[in-house]
């Protein structure tokens, strides 16, 4: 450390703590172990192991917290000017008391269920709980465990402060590795079936499930090798990449692009069923987030009912393709359905958009949760359930016959994401064409400041329902795709959920950002699951909600942007930093006659 | 050059609760004038300016511009008629660039919708590049302050006289006949204040539009103005040529009150 000394602050001394932060943060640790013991994931999920025979998913779901919040408790905040204080003994100790509070929160759990019958007040207690809380032993054995497992974890997240960087980036991504190959079994399993390397994953894998110790040190190797000797390399193109300007990045743009998107060709024959019909899922949601993108990212209109699009979408293509609706069945292919399709959702875009289109802010987002839920009722009701079908829904919905050559429905997982990727792209293009065109900045200014862009000419309730109207239009091909590959609609395939979640994918990916977007969809609906769509960790899917909240608090405090920010966006919210940026570069401005003037 | 009668205001009134912040006012600009409302604070200039640019409606009376009626018009159809404004407060967009700044300002004046937009017809196209040409004719206005290279930065990072300056751009560029400036200098220091005064002369020479300006930096007011008028609790206390106005005792009165030993 002594060679660092140079631009770093001497450690602190193993007592010389913020106490008040320590103690915080360790009832937080607390507090959420004991939060989501009481949820009884640990139970649910311990028959899924990751490491066999030492460590299932659900010890994981609790022992995580104290190793990253041990760590990322000795961590600072750099800012300009600040010299890094070394890290040290002192780091160690704090994670370490971090993880042992919340080892006591967990203890203090054990002793209470051990003597209280807690069933009345917690649903989901069950007698298992304490089995796993104790490691199936005394409940003494099984504080004493808490602790030290407690203790001992955060301090190895803080020791992890005091390796050096390269070092500390190593065990890093070991970690994020080994946990993705073990979470991810089931789709590495299914990956690996066709390419014949079923040998692979064999060795790696315990035969009934999880990691195999021998699999896990060589995947460990592997990452470690990769960190040492192949990042570097990557990190110069991805460099070099960026570095580019002018027709020389538009020409890398299109190459990328042209790459990807012959890759997202390849990808559903090199993959099994399963796998597909998760590629598909995503595809629907990528359509609908992307609309309501349009509406909320672009144009600033928080719509909180976007369901009923996606639901006027399915209902048309159910009534007018199925041999069983009930009222009006003329069993129209697919592809005319579209048309009509196209048609009814902007007209129901109109409909719903001009009474509520003239409220603001809070006030909108309101009625628009109500106008939602009007539409779903409305399918459900007596007075159309003439021709939707009530609660039994409209059943038997033919695929998509594409020109006599294939058959889209359901059961063919791989066709149906074609067909989701070519709408997908058409709303792509819907999107990049009208950001960047006189409607797209009248949405921008809109969103800035709606007072200002009326009195600068223009027509605001126009220009925001044009939002609605093409929103909802890219909703309804989300929606007649689903209804075809479902192979029915059904009044709860359209609860206000969808809509929460759709938003949810919108924020996190990004708001107003095609490629956020999609990366939130992917993320989101890929990984956790749609609201009844299956992700990849289907082991979560009871808890899909509780993930969502919590990751949406998270991202609000930590990122509000999203992952992948909208430029506009990030300025808007960052705007200190932004101009601090600007100042540092020298690109803020200054009065050429040379006196600052003060900002108002 | 004056003579058409552009804005012509009769009896007009607006009432918040019981106050009211207009009384009975009448006003009238004609095509080519420079005219600047003067007053102490709180005589309702700036509602005068809210109310013409369809942002307040009146309580009765009514606005004539070009012989019709504004009255009711939302301030979009306003702007559309051709009457623009700035902001006493700068109210830019400022996460936008400079450039996308003036060019929004002419929704107005362009119609091309999403066909155009999906299928990059050639009539989108033109229309883009004369909305671009345009705006960086109005920048260009402003010698080289808002152009080059700032042309794609973001509003927030200018000076706070560059953002005036870019309000005004923007007025100019919504394509008005009458332009509303809401203290044009307030905040720039005396030679940046004498720059801008020679420029709203020009926006009258060179461009032809006819302005009506709020100001309380009183040089800007006598080199500018072809006429004053003078407002103080919502109504026209005097109105004439700057040195008219001036030496107007009611207009004394207002700014600084009524000498002691004459109001007991």
């Amino acid at each position: 450390m002594t060679a660092a000394a140079v631009d770093t602050a001497p450690a602190r001394s193993m007592l010389d703590q913020d106490w008040r932060k320590l103690i915080n943060w360790g009832l937080i640790v607390a507090l959420s172990q004991v939060f989501i013991a009481l949820s009884n994931m640990p139970v649910k999920l311990d028959d899924r192991i990751l490491l066999e025979p030492v460590l299932s998913l659900g010890y994981l779901s609790i022992l995580w917290l104290p190793a990253v919040v041990g760590y990322s408790v000795g961590k600072e905040k750099m800012l300009e000017g600040v010299v890094a204080r070394a890290k040290g003994i002192a780091d160690i100790f704090a994670g370490a008391l971090v993880g042992l509070i919340g080892g006591g929160g967990l203890s203090l759990l054990v002793v209470l269920i051990d003597n209280f019958d807690l069933r009345d007040p917690l649903v989901n207690w069950s007698p298992q709980t304490l089995e796993v809380l104790t490691f199936d032993g005394s409940v003494a054995s099984g504080v004493l465990i808490w602790l030290l497992v407690g203790a001992g974890l955060g301090a190895v997240g803080g020791a992890l402060l005091v390796l050096p960087d390269l070092a500390r980036r190593v065990v890093r991504s070991i970690a994020l590795v080994l946990l993705a190959v073990s979470i991810l079994e089931s789709v590495i399993r299914d990956l690996s079936e066709k390419p014949q390397l079923e040998g692979v994953t064999d060795w790696i894998y315990f035969i009934r499930g999880g990691l195999a110790i021998k699999g896990a040190i060589a995947i460990a190797i592997v990452t470690a090798a990769y960190v040492l000797f192949g990042h570097a390399r990557v990190r110069e193109t991805r460099a070099s990449f960026q570095a580019l300007e002018g027709p020389a990045r538009t020409k890398a743009n299109t190459v990328v692009i042209a790459v990807g998107g012959v890759l997202l060709l390849v990808l559903p024959m090199l993959v099994g069923k399963i796998t597909n019909e998760l590629l598909a899922n995503v595809g629907l949601f990528v359509l609908l987030a992307l609309g309501l993108n349009i509406v909320v990212g672009l144009a600033g209109v928080l719509d909180l009912g976007y369901v009923a699009f996606f639901a006027v979408g399915g209902y048309t293509t159910a009534v007018l393709t199925s041999p069983n609706s009930p009222g009006y069945s003329p069993e129209l292919p697919w592809f005319l359905v579209v048309f009509v399709v196209v048609v009814l959702a902007g007209l129901s875009g109109l409909l719903i958009g001009a009474p509520v289109i003239r409220m603001r802010g809070d006030y909108l987002a309101i009625v628009t949760l109500g106008f939602g839920e009007i539409i779903r009722l409305l399918f459900l009701s007596d007075w159309l359930s003439g021709w939707t079908g009530g609660a039994q829904g409209i059943t038997r919905v033919p695929g998509v016959q594409v020109f006599g050559l294939a058959t889209v429905r359901g059961t063919d997982p791989k066709a149906v994401f074609y067909l989701v990727m070519v709408f997908c792209a058409i709303a792509i293009y819907i999107s990049w064409r009208l950001e960047r065109s006189r409607l797209g900045r009248a949405w921008m200014a809109i969103r800035e400041d709606e007072s200002v862009a009326e009195a600068m000419g223009i027509n605001t309730v126009n220009v925001k329902l044009m939002a609605f109207v093409v929103g909802a239009v890219l909703a309804a091909f989300s929606g007649a795709i689903f209804a075809a590959k479902v192979g029915a609609v059904f009044p709860q395939s359209f609860i206000i959920l969808v809509s929460i979640i759709i938003l949810v994918v919108v924020i996190v990916g990004g708001m107003g950002n095609i490629v956020g977007v999609i990366a939130g969809a992917v993320v989101l609906i890929g990984v956790l699951g749609g609201p009844s769509q299956p992700g990849l960790l289907q082991e979560f899917s009871e808890f899909k909600l509780l993930i969502y909240g919590a990751l949406l608090v998270w991202m609000m405090l930590k990122r509000p942007e999203g992952l992948i920010p909208n430029v506009r966006r990030s300025r808007e919210l960052h705007q200190d930093e932004f101009l601090q940026d600007a100042w540092l570069k020298g690109e803020l401005d200054t009065d050429d006659d040379g006196g600052e003037v003060a900002p108002a | 050059m004056s003579g058409e009668r552009l804005l012509d205001i009769r009896n007009l009134s607006v009432t918040f609760g019981g106050l009211n912040a207009l009384h009975d006012l009448n006003f009238h600009v004609d095509e080519g004038e420079i005219v600047s409302v003067i007053g102490p604070n709180g005589a309702g200039k700036t509602t005068f300016f809210n109310m013409i640019s369809g942002m307040v409606r009146p309580t009765s009376g009514n606005i004539l511009f070009e012989g019709e009626s504004l009255v009711g018009l939302d301030p979009n159809q306003v702007t559309a008629r051709g009457i623009a404004r700035t902001f006493q407060n700068v109210r830019l967009f400022a996460n936008m660039t400079i450039l996308e700044n003036v060019m929004v300002a002419q929704h107005c004046r362009t119609k091309q919708g999403v066909w155009g937009a999906l299928f990059q017809s050639s009539a989108f196209r033109r229309e883009e590049q004369a909305i671009r040409e345009h705006g960086e004719k109005v920048l260009g206005f402003f010698g080289n302050r808002l152009v080059g290279y700032r042309l794609d930065q973001p509003a927030s990072v200018l000076s706070y006289a560059n953002r005036r300056r870019l309000e005004i751009a923007r007025a100019m560029a919504t394509g008005p006949k009458l332009m509303l400036l809401d203290e044009p200098v307030a905040g720039m220091n005396p030679k940046e204040s004498e720059e801008l005064t020679g420029l709203i002369g020009k926006l009258r020479s060179e461009w032809g539009f006819t302005i009506v300006m709020i100001e309380h930096d009183m040089k800007v007011v006598r080199d500018v103005s072809d006429r004053v008028v003078v407002l103080d609790h919502g109504e026209t206390i005097a109105q004439g040529s700057y040195e008219q106005v001036s030496t107007d005792p009611g207009v004394i009165e207002a700014y600084l009150g009524r000498p002691a030993e004459e109001s007991s």
